[in-house]
């Protein structure tokens, strides 16, 4: 059978989306990656309490074919529907789905930089900290928590980087019993000034930063702005990082670097969109004030490519509540109903302010000067920065693409997602749009066997 | 002024600058994108003189492989030769039959070619699927890291290399006879331009005033997750893979040559489609090039894909290069259109341009690459 | 780790609902609890243990960094099967996790 509309992604696009065309009488698929729906954002473990902004949608699921831990690898066109071909469940067994539209509402993941030791286990991501506190109850380098009790207490944990995530991961971190001694943001007061007009319209979103913020304050967190973590210490594991100021172009400030001794470091800079999807099926792309790509839409959340919408963080990052908001509006447009002038204006605001974030946010170009040679910056293939450096300065590279066919750079498990912005700076661009035609790993005899799906 | 400008920085181009550098002469490369950029980069490294019948494109072959030889002595580890041999499986007796005829013109052109019965394709491939009919075994073959072998002769070239820099014209005096090229940072002179710009080729010529049909023909290859050393140990392809290369039809011709690499990630390659430049995935080529690996790999069939790309393979309507100098346009030459054997082909094309430069005999007879071989009638000079 | 005893702080995700009843699985023969949905990862951290796998060519440690099934860096040998990704794999009572090394497919 052919769906209406197939979501791919249960975050607060794509659940907001799919609950709105399915109460608009459409027939609705929803894929995602993941467990339990929420995305990101709203995890919980399986028999936990669905978090309480999403568990309205959640309820509204029941009117959705919902596909949890469907990983959806290609999306390709068949004649007039599309078909979407999924490596399912924890066996990786084949799965495909046809629909008449298709909504990528596919999310985010972390940018990272990377610093020396960068690497060493206790080093995490920060959305990733937050995912695995929500997910699955547990936090970095704190050792056994009370069993059955929840998290566990007492472990150090420096938040790092950039972004406005980081306080709310501090905070969340807090919570659960971790001590969190720094909060070590890159960015400066000054830049939010620059900023200023878009950001103070939303009162609403200033002020939920200013809880987070004035809640820790309140503990023993220090926030350390314009510093970055530059050096990640110890040997089997993470001991301590050193912070160190920067200026405003985020260089280090020689002689300004301290130790912090820590269990753990939750680092981060930003989202960066999962395009891949996208891409593949030729989406124009736009590029957003913080240098990376998103798929471009219109006022409809329509993309370049007919039959096909987006929402949510794909097409830029703006959190929960813009990309609830473009789910909504991308449902009415599906279902080919004229969304509502007081929705666009709330999807303009919510984007400029988003905007006005992304552009404070943005990595100033001097970060590359805490690297060392031998620091790793292709995790999976282990490539250090002098390699790349000399692909670029000996041997005619110029853009991720070209680093990565000379040193393997991005060629690994991930396929780049972890170093591309990295790397592509290091080529001295901004990362272009991902193109993987594979978005997750597929096992050859399902490659060879794909399901048919029928009309 | 240099002695020549050669315009595309793919390990043609650049093999084409290392035999012209190598002979005495001065050279700038330029290319609008990095080095590797287009075929180059999508390539797998294939210096296959298994897949080509006895004939001009053999005798090519069977010379590169004595240059490989020679700059594998020459340039950095990192180019990754490997002489690793090929191995081509017949699936039945007919194709076995098919497969000795074929390898016997080829020995008699100079390859060595040595039949493997079926109860001997173990030794050779240890995780082969049972029930071949038997095989053919090249020693010759051999593989390069391709991006790499083309940044490392550019570089052993000390070319002038300007990479983001694209040709907008190529410039003539009065008589018609080539005096550089224009660029987008300016005019670059010289009494000799060389287009080695693969898929491009056919542009390029056009700025020239000349036709030389060039067209893209895709490719989709897939990667697996890395694995260990020597799981394959050969190029391993089945025989209708060189029924694919000759083909001229339009259609999705397929087969796997699959090849395990350095990094311990098994490539798996070669469809071949002529779609133009469509840039959209094939899960019917991925489909085929899986099930033909997991035919002959039987192994594989639990391994991940962790990654498929394509490429376009510039290529010519009678599967021949088009090398060296173009008679219509004096101080015009042409090193492209090597369809999928670019890298193997490098270095014998980069010697016969380098040749032609300097006016001294051709290492070998030139003419069935002659540039100005195909109808003139479309898209000549206006 | 630290021996500090938590300061009585009300957990932001204490299951209200009955107690769920841990179980164990095996890490390199050892016994590790979970609780149920934790992935092998979560369940990994919460026993102290914070790598599971050696890379291909330096030989280091790692375990989880992303935590979101993006980076690939937590791939842990399980039931045999290699290069699960433990961050997103559900913990499942009586899995043998083993830590991973090189390809996880050289044993």
């Amino acid at each position: 059978m052919t769906a209406d509309l197939a979501v791919v992604g249960a975050g607060p696009a794509g659940l907001t989306a799919a609950a709105t065309a399915a109460r608009l009488g459409l027939d609705v698929t929803l894929l995602d990656a993941a467990q339990r729906p929420g995305g990101q954002l709203y995890r919980h473990p399986a028999g936990g309490p669905v978090p309480r902004p999403v568990r309205r949608l959640v309820r509204r699921l029941d009117r959705v074919t919902h596909l949890p831990h469907h990983h959806v690898w290609t999306v390709v066109r068949d004649g007039d529907t599309w078909l979407l071909h999924a490596v399912a469940g924890p066996d990786e067994a084949p799965a495909a789905v046809r629909a008449r539209a298709v909504l990528l509402a596919t999310g985010a993941y972390e940018r990272q930089l990377p610093f020396p030791g960068w690497t060493l286990p206790g080093v995490v991501g920060a959305g990733g900290a937050q995912a695995m506190l929500k997910g699955g109850l547990a936090l970095p380098g704190t050792g056994a928590p009370p069993a059955g009790t929840g998290p566990g207490a007492g472990g150090r944990i420096v938040v790092a980087g950039s972004g406005p995530l980081l306080l709310a991961v501090a905070t969340t971190l807090a919570a659960a019993g971790a001590r969190v001694p720094v909060l070590v943001e890159a960015s400066g007061p000054a830049a939010y000034a620059r900023h200023a007009a878009a950001l103070a319209r939303n009162p609403a979103k200033l002020f939920q930063g200013a809880l987070y913020g004035g809640a820790l304050l309140h503990r023993t967190t220090r926030l350390l702005t314009r510093h970055a973590v530059t050096a990640a210490h110890g040997t089997t594991r993470l001991e301590a990082v050193t912070v160190t100021r920067l200026d405003p172009d985020w260089r280090p400030v020689p002689g300004t670097g301290r130790r912090v001794p820590c269990d753990a470091l939750a680092v981060g800079h930003g989202l960066v969109p999962q395009l891949e999807l996208a891409t593949g099926l030729g989406c124009a792309t736009r590029r957003t004030p913080d240098g990376t790509p998103a798929v471009e839409v219109d006022a409809e959340q329509r993309t370049s490519v007919p039959g096909l919408w987006a929402a949510g963080e794909t097409c830029g990052v703006g959190g929960a509540e813009l990309a609830s908001a473009e789910g909504e509006i991308a449902a009415l447009s599906v279902a080919g109903r004229r969304p509502p002038a007081a929705a666009a204006r709330r999807r303009a605001r919510l984007r400029a302010f988003a905007d006005a974030l992304a552009a404070a946010h943005r990595p100033g170009p001097g970060w590359t000067d805490w690297l060392d040679g031998a620091t790793e910056v292709c995790r999976c293939e282990e490539v250090t920065a002098a390699r790349i450096r000399a692909a670029v300065t000996d041997l005619g590279a110029r853009d991720a693409r070209s680093v990565k066919l000379l040193t393997r750079a991005g060629m690994g498990w991930c396929q780049g997602r972890t170093c591309g912005p990295a790397v592509a700076r290091l080529a001295g661009r901004d990362p272009a749009p991902d193109r993987r035609p594979l978005s997750c790993p597929v096992p050859l005899s399902q490659l060879a066997q794909p399901p048919g799906a029928e009309k | 002024m240099p002695d020549a400008v050669i315009v595309g920085a793919g390990v043609v181009g650049a093999a084409c600058a290392y035999y012209a550098s190598r002979a005495g002469l001065t050279v700038t490369v330029v290319d609008r994108g990095p080095v590797a950029a287009g075929t180059t980069g999508a390539g797998e490294g294939n210096l296959l003189v298994s897949d080509k019948e006895a004939g001009p494109e053999l005798d090519l072959a069977l010379l590169s492989t004595r240059l490989w030889r020679e700059l594998a002595g020459t340039l950095p580890p990192e180019t990754e030769y490997e002489r690793k041999g090929g191995l081509v499986v017949a699936t039945d007796g007919a194709a076995l039959t098919a497969l000795r005829a074929f390898a016997e013109g080829q020995t008699k052109a100079g390859v060595e070619a040595y039949e493997i019965p079926a109860d001997g394709l173990g030794d050779l491939e240890p995780h082969l699927a049972p029930g071949l009919a038997g095989a053919f075994h090249y020693p010759e073959d051999a593989q390069v890291q391709p991006a790499m072998a083309a940044a490392q002769l550019l570089r052993a070239a000390r070319a002038d290399v300007r990479l983001g820099q694209e040709v907008t014209a190529v410039l003539t005096d009065r008589g018609g006879a080539v005096r550089g090229v224009r660029t987008s940072h300016g005019d670059l002179h010289a009494p000799a331009v060389v287009n080695a710009t693969g898929t491009w080729g056919k542009a390029l010529a056009r700025l020239a005033g000349v036709h030389l049909p060039v067209l893209p023909r895709r490719g989709f290859v897939l990667v697996t997750e890395p694995l260990p050393p020597r799981l394959v140990r050969h190029k391993v392809y089945a025989a209708d893979y060189i029924a694919g290369v000759a083909s001229g039809s339009a259609g999705l011709r397929s087969s796997a040559v699959v090849e395990g690499t350095p990094a311990g990630t098994v490539l798996i390659g070669a469809t071949r489609e002529r779609v133009g430049f469509d840039r959209t995935l094939s899960t019917e080529a991925l489909r085929r090039l899986a099930a033909r690996a997991v035919d002959l790999f039987p192994v594989l069939a639990g391994v991940r894909a962790i990654r498929a790309y394509h490429g376009f393979r510039p290529y010519l309507p009678d599967h021949l290069p088009a090398i060296g100098p173009d008679p219509r346009v004096p101080g015009l030459y042409h090193a492209c259109g090597h369809e999928g054997a670019g890298i193997g082909l490098a270095p014998a094309t980069g010697l016969l341009v380098a040749a032609a430069l300097c006016d001294d005999p051709p290492p070998l007879d030139p003419e069935p690459f002659r540039p100005d071989r195909f109808d003139d009638t479309e898209g000549a000079a206006s | 780790m630290s021996s500090r005893t938590p300061r009585a702080r009300r957990t932001p995700r204490a299951p209200r609902t009955p107690a769920p009843v841990p179980f164990t699985f095996t890490f390199d023969g050892r016994p590790v609890t979970a609780l149920p949905g934790q992935s092998v990862a979560a369940a990994l951290w919460s026993a102290g243990i914070l790598a599971w796998r050696t890379t291909r060519h330096g030989g280091a440690p790692r375990g989880a960094f992303c935590g979101i099934g993006t980076c690939y860096d937590c791939l842990a040998t399980v039931n045999g099967r290699p290069n699960r990704r433990a961050c997103l794999l559900p913990a499942r009572p009586g899995d043998a996790v083993t830590t991973q090394e090189g390809t996880g497919h050289d044993r």
